[in-house]
C-alpha cells in the first residue's frame, strides 16, 4: 500500500511537448510509471516518448482512462489546466508549474470541491510512492520502499532527508511534496490522515518551513486524530521577517508563521522537532523501536 | 511587492474610494506650498517602505507655516528601519468622530479572501488583535460569490447601525474587494478609515501589497515599484534565475533549493555563525548560474567564507561539480569555500572537485562547523 499514486496509477501529462513536460516524462516512464497520455493543444496524432498526444484532457481521458494529471504548463496557464483535468473527471491533479498567482488558486478552488477533485500543489515537485509510481520531478533513484510517510512544502530539503533516510535504511511508503505556495492543494491535515489509514505507513515525517499557520493547525489534527509517531523539521529559524524566501509562502510576516511558534505547537503536540535534518533517521529508529 | 501609501491611495481613488485631499512633496519648500494650498492643519507622513514610521516619529500634525517647516525639516532625511525618507505626504487635516480598520487578504486555511474589519482603527492592527481578537469581525468571502452587495451588506451592518453610514459602508467595500481582485492584491488596508464630523466615510491611509506571481498580467501596478538598493539586487538576482536575500552575517551561502538554503541558514546559525545570504540557485548545473550567483555573494563586502551546498537530485552531482569548476576558473575568488555534495552521484562529484583541490565535506554540519571556524580564522 501506499498514499495518492500507485501501480494502478494512469497518468497524463498537460503540457507534455513542453521543454520540462518532454523531459520529466521520459524520467517518470524510467522508473515505471503507468504514462497512458499527454496533452498540448494542437499536438494531437504526435508522440512524446512513444506517449500519445491528445489536443484536450476530455479527450485523452476517453481514448485512454487516465484518473491521474500532472501538469508542466506555464504558471499563467495552470489554472486552466488544473480546471480542463477537473472537468474532464480527473481524480488527482499534480500541478508543477511554478509562479502561479494566488487568486488564480482561490478562484478554482470551489469548482475543484465541487468535482471532488484532488489537487497537489501548485509549486510542487509531486509525489513519489517507491518503486510503484513516480510523479513528479523528484529524483527516483534515491527512494526505497519501506514505511516512512513524508510530506513536505519543500523540494531538494526532502531529497535531502530521503537521502539520509535510505541512507540509514529507512524506507518509504510515499512521500509528497505539497509546495511552497501560501494557497495549495492537499495540505498536511488531509496527508497525515491518509498516512494514519494506509496499513503500511508506520511514521510520518512532517517537513515544514515559516510562513503561515498551516504547522500549528497539522498539530492540532495531530492530537486529535493521529495515531502514528510524527517527526518533524522546521525550515526558516534564522529567517528575518518580511522577507520571502524563495517560497511565495515562506514570509513571515508581522510576528507570525516564525519557526519558534512552529516548533512550540508540535512539542506540544508530542511530535518530536529535529534541530538538524540529519537528526531525523535517529529519532525515526527510536520511535520505531529499531 | 509593497508602494507607498500616496500610491495605494492613487490606485484606491481610481476605484472612487473616497481619500484625504494630498501632495506628495520632496523638500521643505514643496511642504510649505502644499500646506499653505491645502489649508492648515495638514499632516505630514514620511513616505517610506516599512511600517511603524508613526512611533519612528515619521507623522507629525502641523497647524502653521513654522511646524510645517520644522516638520517638514525633520522627517525629510529621517532613517527609519534602515529606510531613509526622500517624499513626504501632506495631507489636509480631517476632523473625525470615529476609526475604523477595513482590511482584505487571502487566508491560507479557507483558500479564499477574507475581509476583516474593527470599530478599533486607528491603531496597528496587529496590536488589537493579540489584545482583543474580538473587536476584528472577520468575513470569509466565497469566491463565487464575490462582494455581492448583500456580502458587504452583511459587514456593514455589523459595523453600523446608522443606515446612511452602512450604505456608504457596503458601497466602499464592494470597491475595496474590487481593487483587490483587479489588481492582484496580497493586502488591502485603509486604516484608519474614518467617520468625518459630517458623517462621511474617508480613508485617511492607504497600504496594498501585492502578488509578485502576478506582476506579469499588472503592468500599472509593476510600474508602481520602487526598490531599496538591497531590493535591486534581489531583482536582479530574480532574472538571473536566482532568488537572493542579503543578511548581515559573514558566511555566503549558495545552495540549490529555498527550503534546504533556509535549512543552510538555521545550521549555520545553530553552530554560532551567522549567515550572509539566503540564496537559491534552482536546480541546473549550469556554469553561468554559479558564476551569477558567486558574484552576487562576493558583491557583499562582509562575505569572509562561501558555503555552497548542493543536492544532486536530477542534477547529478558530477555535473555540478563540473559545473562548480568550470565557473571557478573563471573568477578569481580569494577567500575560502567549502563545498559540499550529496545525492546523486555524489561519489563521482566529489572525487571531481578533489582533482580539482577544491576542498570538499560530506555532511551540512561539517560544512557549517567548517565554514565557521574559516570566517573566524579570518577574523584573526
Amino acid at each position: 500500500m501506499s498514499i495518492l499514486v500507485n501501480k494502478n496509477t494512469k497518468l497524463l501529462v498537460q503540457g507534455i511537448t513542453g521543454r520540462d513536460g518532454s523531459f520529466h516524462t521520459q524520467k517518470m516512464i524510467d522508473y515505471g510509471t503507468k504514462i497512458v497520455g499527454g496533452v498540448s493543444p494542437g499536438k494531437k496524432g504526435q508522440f512524446v516518448s512513444g506517449v500519445p498526444v491528445f489536443n484536450t484532457v476530455a479527450d485523452a481521458v476517453k481514448e485512454t482512462g487516465a484518473n491521474t494529471s500532472i501538469i508542466f504548463v506555464p504558471a499563467s496557464y495552470a489554472a486552466d489546466a488544473v480546471l480542463e483535468a477537473a472537468e474532464a473527471g480527473i481524480e488527482l491533479v499534480i500541478a508543477i508549474s511554478e509562479g502561479v498567482p494566488t487568486l488564480d488558486m482561490v478562484r478554482i478552488t470551489p469548482y475543484l470541491q465541487k468535482r471532488g477533485t484532488r489537487l497537489i500543489g501548485a509549486n510542487c515537485p509531486g509525489l513519489i510512492s517507491p518503486d510503484e509510481a513516480l510523479v513528479g520531478i523528484l529524483p527516483g533513484g534515491i527512494f526505497k520502499k519501506g514505511n516512512i510517510g513524508l510530506m513536505s512544502r519543500s523540494g531538494t530539503l526532502t531529497y535531502e532527508m530521503v537521502y539520509q533516510l535510505t541512507s540509514n535504511g529507512l524506507g518509504q511508503s510515499t512521500c509528497v511534496g505539497i509546495g511552497g505556495d501560501p494557497v495549495a492543494g492537499l495540505y498536511y491535515q488531509e496527508l497525515l490522515q491518509m498516512f494514519e489509514d494506509d496499513p503500511e505507513t508506520e511514521a510520518i515525517v512532517l517537513i515544514g518551513e515559516i510562513g503561515g499557520d498551516a504547522e500549528e493547525r497539522a498539530a492540532k489534527y495531530i492530537i486529535e486524530h493521529i495515531t502514528k509517531p510524527v517527526v518533524s523539521f522546521i525550515a526558516g529559524q534564522t529567517a528575518p521577517p518580511g522577507k520571502r524566501m524563495g517560497h511565495a509562502g515562506a514570509i513571515i510576516s508581522s510576528g507570525t508563521g516564525t519557526a519558534a511558534e512552529k516548533i512550540i505547537a508540535f512539542e506540544n503536540a508530542g511530535v518530536q522537532v529535529a534541530r538538524q535534518p540529519s537528526d531525523i533517521p535517529e529519532l525515526l529508529k527510536k520511535l520505531l523501536k529499531m | 511587492m509593497k508602494i507607498h501609501e500616496y500610491q495605494a491611495k492613487e490606485v484606491l481613488a481610481r476605484y472612487k474610494i473616497p481619500v484625504t485631499n494630498e501632495i506628495l512633496c520632496f523638500t521643505v519648500s514643496e511642504v510649505q506650498a502644499a500646506a499653505n494650498k491645502l489649508g492648515f492643519p495638514v499632516v505630514v507622513k514620511a513616505q517610506v517602505l516599512t511600517g511603524g514610521r508613526g512611533k519612528a516619529g515619521g507623522v507629525k500634525l502641523v497647524r502653521n507655516a513654522d511646524e510645517a517647516t520644522t516638520a517638514a525639516g525633520s522627517i525629510l532625511g529621517m532613517d527609519i528601519k534602515g529606510y531613509t525618507v526622500e517624499k513626504v505626504l501632506v495631507a489636509q487635516g480631517v476632523s473625525f468622530v470615529s476609526e475604523i480598520y477595513a482590511g482584505i487578504t487571502i487566508d491560507r486555511n479557507t483558500k479564499s479572501a477574507v475581509f476583516m474589519v474593527s470599530r478599533e482603527g486607528g491603531v496597528e492592527i496587529e496590536e488589537v488583535a493579540k489584545e482583543h481578537p474580538e473587536a476584528i469581525l472577520k468575513f470569509t468571502i466565497d469566491p463565487d460569490l464575490g462582494m455581492a452587495p448583500f456580502v458587504a451588506r452583511k459587514i456593514a451592518f455589523a459595523l453600523f447601525d446608522d443606515l446612511k453610514l452602512v450604505n456608504q459602508a457596503s458601497d466602499l467595500f464592494q470597491k475595496l474587494y474590487k481593487v483587490f481582485i483587479e489588481t492582484d492584491a496580497s493586502l488591502v488596508e485603509i486604516n484608519p478609515l474614518v467617520i468625518t464630523s459630517d458623517g462621511r466615510l474617508l480613508a485617511l491611509d492607504g497600504k496594498m501589497n501585492f502578488d509578485d506571481n502576478a506582476l506579469f498580467r499588472q503592468p500599472l501596478i509593476h510600474s508602481l515599484n520602487e526598490p531599496s538598493e538591497d531590493e535591486k539586487k534581489e531583482i536582479d538576482a530574480r532574472e538571473k534565475g536566482l532568488s537572493y536575500i542579503r543578511l548581515d552575517g559573514s558566511i555566503g551561502c549558495m545552495v540549490n533549493g529555498a527550503g534546504l538554503a533556509m535549512a543552510t541558514m538555521d545550521m549555520i546559525k545553530l553552530y554560532g555563525g551567522e549567515p550572509a545570504n539566503f540564496l537559491d540557485i534552482g536546480g541546473s548545473s549550469n556554469p553561468q548560474k554559479v558564476i551569477d550567483a558567486m558574484n552576487l555573494i562576493l558583491s557583499d563586502k562582509g562575505v569572509k567564507v562561501v558555503m555552497i551546498n548542493i543536492f544532486g537530485g536530477i542534477t547529478r552531482c558530477d555535473d555540478v561539480a563540473k559545473g562548480l569548476i568550470a565557473a571557478l576558473e573563471q573568477i578569481k575568488i580569494k577567500i575560502p569555500i567549502v563545498i559540499r555534495l550529496s545525492g546523486t552521484n555524489s561519489k563521482e562529484g566529489l572525487e571531481i572537485l578533489k582533482k580539482a583541490n577544491l576542498p570538499t565535506v560530506e555532511t551540512m554540519s561539517e560544512a557549517a562547523q567548517k565554514a565557521i571556524s574559516l570566517s573566524e580564522d579570518f577574523l584573526r
